[in-house]
């Protein structure tokens, strides 16, 4: 980790960092003019090795699926089963469960991944911390929930049952029912994406806080002050481990309210 | 550098170009997965789901098969020890008959025989007699008519025997003539 922030203190000095720490070049300056400017820089590189690496484990770790399963097709499994199981089925019940494992699965590993970047040495940055991704995931979250929902119900059901919440006394209606429908229809994918995007951001910045602060801190004149840059990086690998909690917490996450979503989409009541 | 540019607020609104590439990868990632792995998944717990409860059905099944087995062959192994009483009983009674037979038949043959045998003893003892009694004259007559017989032939043998030597040496000459 230390290399590329040493790069980037090298460079010129990006303390404090700020939003101008998330701007990456292009690799091809020729394209920053035209419509393919941003398709290729450390952020979509990460995004292309994500699923990759997802695509080649996969399809090597399932080449020949066996009743009692070999090490790497075991870990393929749980992947795949820790997501189907207490996520999808737990939500949704065996028959739906099951139906939408395959997704939320999918959603979870790619997320996991593209979070995982954050603490990669050498790239350090999740594509997630730009929130073209997070809001590409949520608003085909969004989709899905809204598609499973009108398909179950009708358009006509499906506004009701989600706006609508029974119980209520008629004259709060009108209060409620805005309410409702800016909660459940529009927020949800805001949140949702806002969230996973706020959290890889402000990963990032911590870290770039406390590794860019520790080579700012060297550079200064007095042996004391540059002493206390140990401290900096210490918190910096701190920072790293906790990071690794966020990358996993907000993965699971996302798909665990992708999920809840979904099931209220299905779900007969609100 | 267009997000420092636009301020702050910037790095909320998404570059474009980066939702595109997202959701080509995104879509692309899901079409594998989703259709080249996860369904063999769920094939693979359903086949281990199907062997496992497969293997418990056919244990129950067997176990089931056992017990009847078992049932069976016990049922069959109290007739047969009912059986096998009746067949000793039998036998048994049908020994003792035999015994009783046997020595009925038994102690009429040595009656028969011990009679047989007395009558024998008898009639050999009435030939005996017999013909002892008939043997006894005889020998008393033979040995009698020896002792005396002897004492009379010494003389009247010798006189016989000379008469007949002159006689034949008599005929004899004569016939030389």
């Amino acid at each position: 980790m230390t290399d590329s922030a040493n790069v980037l203190a090298a460079e010129e000095s990006h303390f404090p960092p700020g939003i101008h720490s998330f701007d990456f070049r292009d690799w091809f300056t020729g394209l920053s003019e035209t419509a393919l400017a941003h398709m290729f820089t450390t952020i979509t590189l990460g995004v292309w090795l994500t699923i990759a690496i997802l695509i080649v484990f996969f399809l090597w770790a399932y080449r020949k699926p066996q009743i009692v399963p070999t090490k790497k097709q075991w870990l393929a499994e749980s992947a795949y089963g820790f997501i189907r199981n207490t996520v999808s089925i737990d939500l949704m019940g065996k028959k739906d469960g099951v139906r939408f494992a395959p997704y939320l699965a999918t959603l979870f590993l790619f997320i996991l991944v593209m979070n995982f970047w954050a603490i990669v040495p050498g790239i350090q940055i999740s594509p997630m911390a730009h929130i073209a991704f997070p809001a590409t995931l949520a608003i085909l979250s969004w989709a899905i929930y809204m598609w499973v929902g009108v398909k179950k119900h009708g358009f006509i059901k499906f506004m009701q049952l989600t706006c609508v919440p029974p119980g209520a006394p008629w004259f709060i209606y009108p209060l409620l029912i805005p309410i409702e429908f800016l909660q459940n229809i529009i927020l949800r994918p805001v949140t949702l994406a806002l969230r996973l995007f706020a959290n890889m951001f402000a990963g990032h910045l911590i870290l770039l806080v406390f590794i860019l602060g520790g080579f700012e801190l060297l550079n200064s004149g007095n042996v004391f002050i540059q002493g206390m840059s140990v401290l900096s990086f210490a918190m910096g690998i701190a920072m790293t481990g906790f990071e690794l909690i966020v990358i996993l917490l907000q993965a699971y996450v996302f798909t665990l309210l992708t999920g809840m979503y979904i099931q209220g989409s299905l779900a007969d009541e609100h | 550098m267009i997000l420092a540019e636009e301020g702050g607020a910037a790095i909320l609104f998404p570059i474009w170009q980066e939702m595109l590439v997202g959701a080509i990868a995104f879509g692309l990632l899901c079409f594998v997965l989703m259709k080249f792995v996860f369904p063999r998944m769920e094939k693979t717990f359903e086949a281990r789901v199907d062997a496992i409860e497969g293997g418990i059905e056919r244990a129950e099944t067997a176990q089931e098969e056992a017990n009847q087995t078992l049932e069976e062959y016990r049922r069959k192994l109290e007739g047969a020890q009912s059986e096998a009483a009746a067949i000793r009983d039998e036998a048994r009674a049908d020994a003792v008959a035999a015994k009783e037979e046997i020595l009925v038949s038994a102690r009429e043959e040595a009656n028969r025989i011990i009679a047989a045998g007395h009558a024998q003893i008898e009639a050999s003892r009435q030939q005996l007699v017999r013909e002892l009694r008939s043997e006894v004259g005889n020998l008393a007559v033979d040995l009698a008519g020896k002792i005396i017989g002897q004492r009379l032939a010494d003389d009247a043998s010798t006189t016989e025997t000379v008469d007949q030597f002159l006689a034949q040496m008599e005929t004899e000459s004569s016939g030389a003539r």
